[in-house]
């Protein structure tokens, strides 16, 4: 690949693109396209793979200092006193600010208003900062943080919510350890539904806290210029870090530019900025000099986010035709000392199979731990941990197989929502489609016949010791629909090259690919010629974080939007200067046909673009239809091998059938499938943060020699990603919803799911970890022997 | 390893100072056997030539810097990048004489007298190289922060086995950590790259 590939603007051959609607009216659903769903290289894939993209952690600024923080070592304590001195005289360091300097008096805002000062002397979880330096280098900024000498008052503390309510747990919240109520939802009546059922099975599970740790740390750069701010920052969303930053240091918007082109990585711990954001700012004013602060990796485990740990008892009752009675829920969770721990945990048992009785109740509680932020599919991988399990045990107890089981509660409506339409719902085709592609009933046989002559054996080790089983899993996404608000520009110049200007970030999702293969789509020109300038408050409309699997179906249809518009507006000029009305042209890529006539003009011969020298379609981001839910739906199936001598469970593939609509971009679509697989078996199989539990109630692993990632020798080869492209026309105007988190729903319970068809074990806790396994073969094998 | 005798860090000191993440811990393999080594400032910047994709570099550095400081914070080529610096995600994997090298547990003044092929060394002009084409062509990343280490790490194993089989490239790059998850792909972008660079496609 060359670094100035192919310049020609349009396609070799002639090609029909959409028809252009008149002015306000909606474009008509795409039927056959071009570029749109094609199998197509990223756009910045050079700037990526030759290190020409700059990511936020890259920048460099003449004179640029680096600053870190002092972090309080105790889950719970009051600092007592900080001396600063010694940090200040050494060579190299410019500044040294904490809760007494004038300008750090801000009061923070963690959740719902709460959150102390910026450098609070009272600290609720590990790792929260009192203090922070610049300095010339950072290895100089280091010293001088070691060089603070900083007493504490160690207070009592809770570390896990399961301990928050034991009657001699600290009282670590005015008002007690509750967040909130409990909340409760119901809908007809559990316990009439039970009753009603053939079959009922109850459970209870965990399952671990999970840390985002994307690979670009968290941090940014900050520059003064006068009065206005500039920050690069590893972000989600720049729009929001503006308002962020905005609102803490008292600025208008329009002096605080955020720029976030590239960034490594977020998962939803950047949907947010963190305290790093303003007080890089402040050390960049006080000093001034740009200041980078990126946090350490040990940081970034303590204070950026994670998805809450969560116990669930999870009871669902069936009858004998497979249909189900009632779901019931309770759970709790805790998200730090002020954020709540189990949001959307239930949303599965309410909304993904029919039924009609289901209670769940949720509870949070404080912890002195860091908070949680959105993680991914919030609540849904624990939800689906639980559900998915008991589902399986259901099937097994009234002899039907799991699929099966599922596709006969395939809702037809939102159910949570009081039974809103789907605007679309491909949960079926996922569950059915996915089984054939996977060779699920072969496969079912081939372990069934394994599993029970290893049982006849007893179980034991004994060889064959390692056995494989099929896992399925099905879900539904909360949100996915996108909506407003969103601005898109495209701009056209004299010359018919177009740039596409648009405020969402590429999180490494194909955002600028799929975006540019909408204005390709529209405009009949070559992909690679489009210029794509985001993610950049101060020359980009705005738009939202990319947060909620929203980007595709909210910036696309604005970026459709504003290339209609584009093309409305040299219809329009061409229509003046060929003196034919606009209905009877049609915009045609390098040309403007006048249908039914043997005349054409070219683009770029229309007289008011030359004369203007470049015209721009405004396109914005419209409410959805009232009355429709858009959802994602997915099933996910794998086959696992599980090693009963060792407690090893090792992924040998993986199929997701994805309903996301549309597919925009078949390369990204399917990576962001692979990538969801990827971090769903960390989810099921390695991951756990662990605190210090009854003990010190820190970290233990805050590094990734520790806390275990999926790594290349954990994942799979054979992965298959099966687009269920179901033709969506009510969701918006590409038809596309969202996809980035139902990728990774239901595949750690396929995978426990699996254990179970191996090897006959129920895993209720995550990780899936070699001694859980073991322990369950041995209470396995024990049961065995007690009924001898 | 380049001899140190007359290197003039101390190790004790030098220990105590090197500062960033762990690379203290993970460098003091580095130096093994060579305890009494003289005492200096470990601040001290000393001019040391470094040999960087194909060129010769003159650059004053502290004896605790690592090479991946360098590189990125000093010389500017920030194709390298930095997860953890402490051993465990491969972001800053480079090339020393052809072998891959985390950059953050290696010191710049220990690559004197070693070839040292950064991301940016790989480009044939302005043109990806093999590797980093067959990483395009696969979409073997997302966010493509990991990536440079993994192209890194995928040029090194084939300069040393040029057709590696699916569990020989699974090992190679297992030093890289990709939270994205990139790695079915990453698997065929480098078989492709090994077919590249035997010259068996365009
Ligand atoms: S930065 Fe060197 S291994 Fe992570
Ligand atoms: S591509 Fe994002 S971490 Fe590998």
């Amino acid at each position: 690949m060359s670094a100035r590939d192919d310049e020609r603007l349009y396609h070799e051959q002639g090609v029909t693109l959409p028809e252009t609607p008149p002015p306000s009216t909606d474009p008509p659903p795409w039927r056959e396209t071009l570029t749109v769903g094609k199998r197509r290289s990223r756009v910045d894939g050079y700037e990526r793979l030759s290190g020409a993209a700059i990511y936020p952690s890259d920048m460099q600024l003449p004179g640029m200092l680096h600053a870190a923080f002092l972090r309080c070592p105790h889950p719970h304590a009051k600092l007592t006193s900080l001396d600063t001195r010694a940090a200040r005289a050494l060579p190299g360091v410019h500044a040294v600010i904490d809760d007494t300097t004038p300008e750090a008096a801000i009061d923070w805002n963690y959740q719902g208003g709460e959150g102390g000062r910026l450098f609070a002397g009272h600290c609720r979880f590990e790792g929260a900062p009192v203090a922070a330096v610049a300095a010339e280098t950072p290895h100089i900024a280091r010293e001088a943080v070691e060089a603070i000498v900083a007493e504490w008052e160690v207070l009592p503390h809770v570390s896990d919510a399961r301990d928050a309510d034991a009657e001699d747990a600290p009282r670590i919240r005015d008002g007690g350890n509750r967040i909130g109520e409990p909340s409760i939802y119901t809908r007809g009546d559990v316990a009439q539904g039970f009753a009603e059922a053939d079959a009922v099975v109850e459970r209870d599970f965990h399952t671990a806290c999970e840390l985002h740790t994307p690979l670009e740390l968290h941090g940014c750069v900050a520059a003064w210029d006068g009065l206005d701010l500039t920050i690069w920052e590893s972000t989600q969303g720049c729009f929001r870090v503006q308002e962020q930053v905005a609102g803490y240091l008292d600025l208008p918007l329009s002096r605080v530019r955020v720029v976030g082109h590239y960034m490594g990585g977020g998962f939803g711990s950047k949907l947010e900025t963190g305290k790093y954001a303003v007080v890089a700012a402040l050390l960049a004013r006080r000093t001034g000099r740009p200041v980078k602060l990126v946090l350490t990796r040990e940081e970034t485990m303590l204070v950026c986010g994670n998805r809450p740990a969560n116990s669930m008892h999870m009871k669902v009752g069936v009858r004998k035709d497979g249909t189900l009675t009632a779901i019931e829920l309770t759970g709790r969770g805790s998200g730090g000392f002020w954020r709540g721990g189990t949001g959307l945990v239930d949303w599965l048992a309410k909304d993904l199979y029919a039924c009609p009785n289901v209670r769940t109740e949720l509870t949070s509680w404080a912890t002195n731990a860091g908070n949680q932020r959105p993680f991914r599919a919030p609540g849904h991988p624990q939800g689906s941990w639980a559900l998915e399990q008991v589902l399986d045990e259901l099937a097994g107890t009234i002899g039907i197989d799991p699929v099966e089981l599922r596709l006969r509660n395939v809702p037809g409506e939102s159910q949570a929502r009081g039974g809103v339409p789907y605007s679309s719902t491909g949960l079926a085709e996922c569950l059915r489609d996915g089984a054939r592609e996977f060779g699920w009933e072969e496969a079912r046989r081939r372990t069934r016949e394994s599993r029970e002559a290893w049982l006849a054996r007893g179980g034991n080790g004994g060889a064959p010791h390692r056995l494989r089983g099929v896992g399925v899993g099905g879900c539904v996404w909360v949100a996915g629909g996108g909506g407003p608000p969103a601005t898109v520009l495209v701009r056209m110049y004299a010359d018919g090259s177009v740039t596409l200007n648009m405020g969402a970030a590429d999180i490494g999702t194909g955002t600028r690919t799929v975006m540019a293969s909408i204005v390709a789509e529209e405009l009949g020109v070559r992909l690679e010629t489009i210029q794509v300038e985001n993610a950049d408050t101060g020359t980009t409309a705005f738009s939202g974080p990319s947060g909620g699997s929203k980007t595709v179906p909210t910036d696309g249809p604005a970026t459709r939007d504003a290339t209609v518009a584009l093309k409305q507006q040299l219809l329009a000029w061409a229509s003046e200067q060929l003196d034919t009305p606009r209905e009877n042209l049609r915009y045609a890529g390098e040309f403007i046909e006048v249908r039914g006539r043997d005349q054409r003009l070219k683009v770029t011969d229309v007289e008011r673009l030359q004369r203007r020298r470049s015209v721009v379609g405004v396109g914005h981001r419209g409410p959805n239809q009232e009355g429709l839910a858009i959802c994602p739906f997915a099933a996910h199936f794998c086959e696992v091998e599980v090693d009963t001598l060792t407690g090893e469970v090792r992924v040998l593939r993986f199929l997701g059938a994805q309903d996301s609509g549309r597919v925009m971009s078949r390369k990204t679509f399917d990576s962001q499938v692979y990538g969801g697989i990827a971090m769903g078996i960390g989810f099921g199989l390695t991951e756990e943060r662990v605190l210090d539990r009854g003990q010190t109630g820190k970290l233990c692993n805050k590094s990734w020699h520790d806390y275990k990632l999926p790594t290349a020798m954990d994942v799979p080869a054979d992965l298959v990603s099966l687009p269920i492209e179901l033709q969506d026309d009510r969701c918006n105007n590409i038809g596309a919803k969202g996809l980035g988190e139902p990728v990774t729903i239901p595949t750690a319970s396929a995978i426990a799911n699996a254990i179970h068809d191996a090897c006959g074990v129920w895993i209720d806790d995550t990780p899936a970890s070699p001694p859980r396994v073991l322990a369950a073969l041995r209470r396995q094998r024990d049961r065995k022997e007690a009924r001898r | 390893m380049r001899d140190r005798d007359d290197s003039d860090a101390s190790r004790r000191n030098f220990l105590k100072t090197v500062g960033l993440g762990s690379a203290a811990l993970a460098s003091a393999g580095a130096g093994q056997g060579r305890a009494e080594l003289a005492a200096v400032e470990p601040e001290k910047l000393q001019k040391i030539l470094l040999s960087i994709n194909g060129r010769q570099l003159s650059v004053l550095v502290e004896a605790r810097w690592t090479l991946l400081f360098v590189l990125r914070e000093q010389l500017g080529l920030t194709g390298t990048k930095v997860g953890c610096e402490r051993g465990e995600c491969g972001a800053c994997t480079v090339l020393l004489d052809g072998v891959p090298r985390y950059a953050c547990l290696t010191l710049a003044v220990e690559a004197v007298g070693h070839e040292v092929t950064t991301l940016e060394g790989l480009l044939d002009g302005e043109d990806l190289g093999p590797v980093q084409r067959a990483f395009v062509e696969n979409d073997a990343y997302q966010c493509g922060y990991c990536t440079p280490g993994q192209v890194m790490a995928a040029e090194g194993l084939l300069r040393e086995n040029p057709a590696p089989d699916l569990e020989q490239i699974r090992v190679g790059v297992s030093g890289n950590l990709c939270r994205c998850g990139a790695y079915a792909n990453i698997f065929r972008a480098v078989a492709d790259a090994a077919k590249l660079r035997r010259g068996g496609g365009a």
